[in-house]
């Protein structure tokens, strides 16, 4: 119960850094400035694509083809929008840490009856619940298909994609929580955290149709990897657990970094 | 409420804190002095559970700050060299966040910050940014922060750090007020600060203690080692002679003079009083008195005896 509330304290006073200063508006805007123009293009494509292949339709007397949504909609916009998750995750965690040992702060939170524990889930459930928000707000995009289409298109790629987006995100979020910890300034936390979430997203790359056992290994701790299943609708439990695997090791090394600095310093 | 038992803290191969031992009672004011980085701060932070002792126990309210931190650290008030502030709260937002961390009860939480606005004075800059208080009301609100969930035990590591004269009395009638009720150690390298506000002093330096006793005591077990200046009209050599045939000087000096006055330091044996016995013997030589005076020890020329003296030890064998 306490441990709860401590939890609450810390997420809630995060948040009121989030929005008390430009960050949490800046990332706002930015992404669902970007989502937009994103949706708005895949949309319009999509248009031109189905309004093409009814006129070959009609030239050549074919039945109607119907062509994906997903295809064409739901899978690029997720799929851009993991490639925006890429660059605003370092920016809201580059200061989680660092900002408190800069400011002494984190001597108060290390003084209080608080678990590292406590402040560490905290923060990154902070970090988390504004990107959740985000992910919220350019799905209001995707509802208007539903206010204006004719034929309602399934709605599972974009609640199951919109989870893989999250759970994506959330390994960002956990490791860029852990870099913020090893020093005090959040620029030199932002620039490290990009490097590794690069890496991260890199590692999938090294899937090739004549890939090796190890290349494939290699590829299968890539973040982007376990995306696929998921913008199709496809929930696969494995996915789904490599994600919370690496946002549980992510929060580990944060929780141990921690830790460690007070024995050491 | 306090037990230190030879505690020590190493860093790699620098040793902050030496085997310090102490005592604080319920209730009392401990005075922690000492020159920069002689290990007070790393003192306090190991009584506040911050860092975590190389050897040696620490209990606070009877807890061990080792075994039983989350315990300590319910019954520690503790206000770091640099307020530990968000720049971005308000002063209200932020004693609001610091007593649900501390884990006042959601049904007190008001109360105890309407308190502790009250007791340290920020009332007026409650809706205020933190960024945009003076380092008077920063130290301030870095106090509230400290007493609010009513601790048995307050840690101040310089308190009055960078205030002003008027704040720094503010300051101390604060502490002052707050002893008693709370036991409260404070570090500090200004002195008259030690002798207005603590009931004892641990005189700190390269992290051992080297004394450790009230402050009039301190004052006095020291004083009989003053000197006494006096001031001569006459011959400089002919009074030096005339001082130092008193029984009971050790050493006399001259200073200098001007204007056929010589001025003379008299260092007399630890405890006598020979003020009457110089001024006779100059007198009778035929001189002129001009100036007797006793020059007791500050506490300030303490701290410098004992904080020099000890460098001046050829250092033990690690």
């Amino acid at each position: 119960m306490t441990a709860l509330r401590n939890v609450a304290a810390i997420v809630q006073k995060e948040w009121r850094h989030y929005f008390g200063s430009p960050i949490a508006w800046v990332a706002l805007f930015v992404w669902t400035m970007l989502f937009g123009i994103f949706f708005y293009f895949s949309f319009s494509f999509f248009l031109e694509q189905s309004m093409r292949i009814a006129q070959q339709g009609m030239e050549y007397g074919g039945g109607s083809i119907k062509i994906s949504l997903n295809e064409y909609l739901i899978r690029p916009l997720f799929h851009n929008m993991a490639v925006v998750a890429l660059f605003l995750a370092p920016m809201l965690t580059m200061r989680l840490f660092a900002e408190e040992k800069r400011q002494g702060t984190i001597e108060l939170l290390a003084t209080s009856p608080l678990s590292d524990w406590q402040v560490v889930l905290g923060k990154f459930l902070a970090a988390s619940g504004l990107y959740a928000l985000m992910i919220l707000a350019g799905l209001v995009n995707v509802a208007l298909i539903w206010t204006y289409a004719t034929s309602r298109p399934e709605w599972k790629p974009v609640v199951t994609g919109a989870l893989g987006l999250f759970l994506l995100g959330a390994c960002f979020l956990a490791m860029g929580t852990f870099v913020s910890t090893l020093t005090r300034n959040q620029i030199v936390a932002g620039i490290l955290s990009f490097c590794l979430f690069l890496g991260m997203w890199t590692l999938g790359w090294a899937d090739a149709p004549t890939a090796g056992p190890v290349m494939k290994a290699v590829a299968y701790l890539g973040v982007t990897t376990h995306l696929e299943d998921l913008v199709k609708g496809v929930v696969d439990l494995k996915d789904v657990v490599f994600y919370l695997s690496v946002v549980t090791f992510g929060l580990f090394l944060a929780h141990q970094s921690v830790e460690s600095q007070r024995w050491r310093a | 409420m306090i037990e230190v038992d030879s505690l020590t803290k190493r860093y790699g191969r620098a040793t902050a804190v030496d085997g310090v031992s102490f005592k604080v009672e319920k209730g009392e004011v401990l005075g922690f002095l000492g020159p920069n980085g002689a290990g007070k701060t790393t003192t306090m932070r190991i009584l506040t559970c911050y860092l975590p002792p190389t050897e040696g126990t620490a209990r606070v309210a009877g807890y061990d700050v080792f075994a039983q931190p989350m315990e300590v650290k319910r019954r520690v008030g503790y206000l770091p060299e640099t307020p530990p502030l968000y720049p971005d709260m308000s002063v209200a937002e932020y004693l609001d966040f610091c007593a649900k961390i501390k884990g006042v009860p959601a049904g007190e939480r008001r109360t105890r910050v309407a308190e502790a606005i009250e007791t340290c004075r920020v009332g007026d800059v409650r809706t205020k940014l933190i960024a945009k208080l003076s380092k008077g009301y920063r130290q301030r609100v870095g106090l509230a922060q400290a007493i609010l969930h009513n601790p048995a035990v307050l840690i101040l590591d310089e308190p009055t750090a960078g205030l002003d004269p008027k704040q720094i009395i503010e300051t101390r009638e604060l502490i002052k007020a707050l002893a008693g009720s709370h036991t409260v150690v404070l570090s500090t390298h200004i002195l008259p600060e030690v002798s207005m506000t603590c009931g004892r002093v641990v005189i700190i330096n390269k992290g051992r203690v080297v004394a450790e006793d009230t402050p009039d005591n301190l004052t006095r077990r020291l004083k009989g080692a003053g000197t006494l200046r006096l001031e001569v009209k006459g011959d400089e050599a002919s009074v030096l002679e005339a001082v130092r045939s008193v029984p009971g000087v050790l050493v006399a000096h001259a200073r200098g003079g001007h204007d056929g006055v010589a001025v003379i330091d008299v260092e007399a044996e630890a405890g006598r009083d020979l003020r009457s016995e110089l001024a006779r013997a100059v007198v009778t030589k035929g001189h002129g008195l001009v100036g007797l005076q006793q020059m007791g020890m500050s506490l300030e020329e303490i701290f410098l005896h004992l904080t020099t003296a000890d460098a001046e030890e050829p250092a033990p064998a690690a």
